[in-house]
């Protein structure tokens, strides 16, 4: 039987991957390589529902990382180390405002999720305690 | 006479299980809130119960070959007819999940839950004190 707990749980873990990729895609914002194949490009999460063959009610979960197909940057830089022949080093294609909001919605869903979990937990307790007042 | 449980806890055995179920569905809409193309689902509380109570009323007999039907038959499957939610406004990847809709809801079936779990309490309780004869 699917537990509104679980559901919750399922929830929050995909969040939270969610919020780490855009971690991460932050820290390496600035991020420079010596190749376009190279270079950093910004991760994004994928949601899929997970379905329950016999209830109706259903997970989520991560079912894949994808990467940001936007063009890379490349910046005329000779005096950098990671400079290739031409001279140009490749950045990242982060975009900081996106990764922000993204950052935010996770957090938001994270808490409603969390909310979600203390309350049931609540009525579960409250259910426990049925007939012994 | 056989004290019927049935009899006693009414309708609120069926409620708080369907309460149980529309809190799992509101759970996972809320849980999909950013999942592309996860249309939200919720039960019509009222037709769900009706679906499943206890039939009160006694059908009339004219015929000793008729069926008694009537008190304390319950009827229905148990599970309620899950129905998609009619969005807002409905977001371009196809999620039809508003989160302060599924939050309202959330919040309305757990305060109902409880309801029904002091309705239940005090059924109990009142059965005891006939157990014991009111001391």
């Amino acid at each position: 039987m699917a537990n509104p707990l679980d559901i919750a749980a399922a929830a929050m873990n995909a969040q939270m991957l969610r919020l780490n990729t855009t971690a991460s895609n932050l820290a390496n914002a600035d991020t420079v390589a010596s190749s376009e194949e190279a270079a950093y490009r910004a991760r994004q999460t994928v949601f899929a529902t997970v379905l329950d063959g016999q209830r109706n009610a259903t997970g989520v979960a991560v079912s894949g990382i994808t990467e940001s197909q936007a063009p890379i940057p490349k910046r005329y830089e000779p005096g950098h180390p990671l400079a290739d022949d031409a001279g140009y080093v490749y950045g990242s294609n982060v975009n900081s405002v996106e990764e922000m909001a993204n950052m935010l919605s996770a957090s938001r869903s994270f808490q409603n999720n969390a909310e979600v979990f203390s309350t049931v937990k609540t009525l579960t307790l409250r259910a426990l305690q049925l007939g012994k007042q | 006479m056989a004290i019927s449980f049935d009899k006693a806890l009414g309708v609120h055995q069926q409620a708080l299980l369907l309460r149980q179920q529309r809190s799992e569905l509101l759970a996972s809409n809320i849980a999909n809130a950013d999942t592309p193309g996860y249309k939200a689902r919720d039960i019509d509380f009222r037709q769900a119960l009706a679906g499943t109570a206890i039939s009160t009323l006694a059908l009339s007999r004219s015929n000793a070959a008729h069926l008694t039907g009537g008190s304390g038959a319950i009827s229905g499957s148990g599970a309620a007819e899950v129905k998609y939610r009619q969005p807002h406004q409905p977001s371009l990847d196809g999620n039809t999940v508003e989160s302060h809709v599924e939050q309202a809801a959330f919040a309305d079936n757990s305060l109902r839950y409880q309801a029904t779990l002091d309705f239940l309490g005090s059924r109990f309780s009142g059965l005891k004190s006939v157990l014991q004869g009111g001391q």
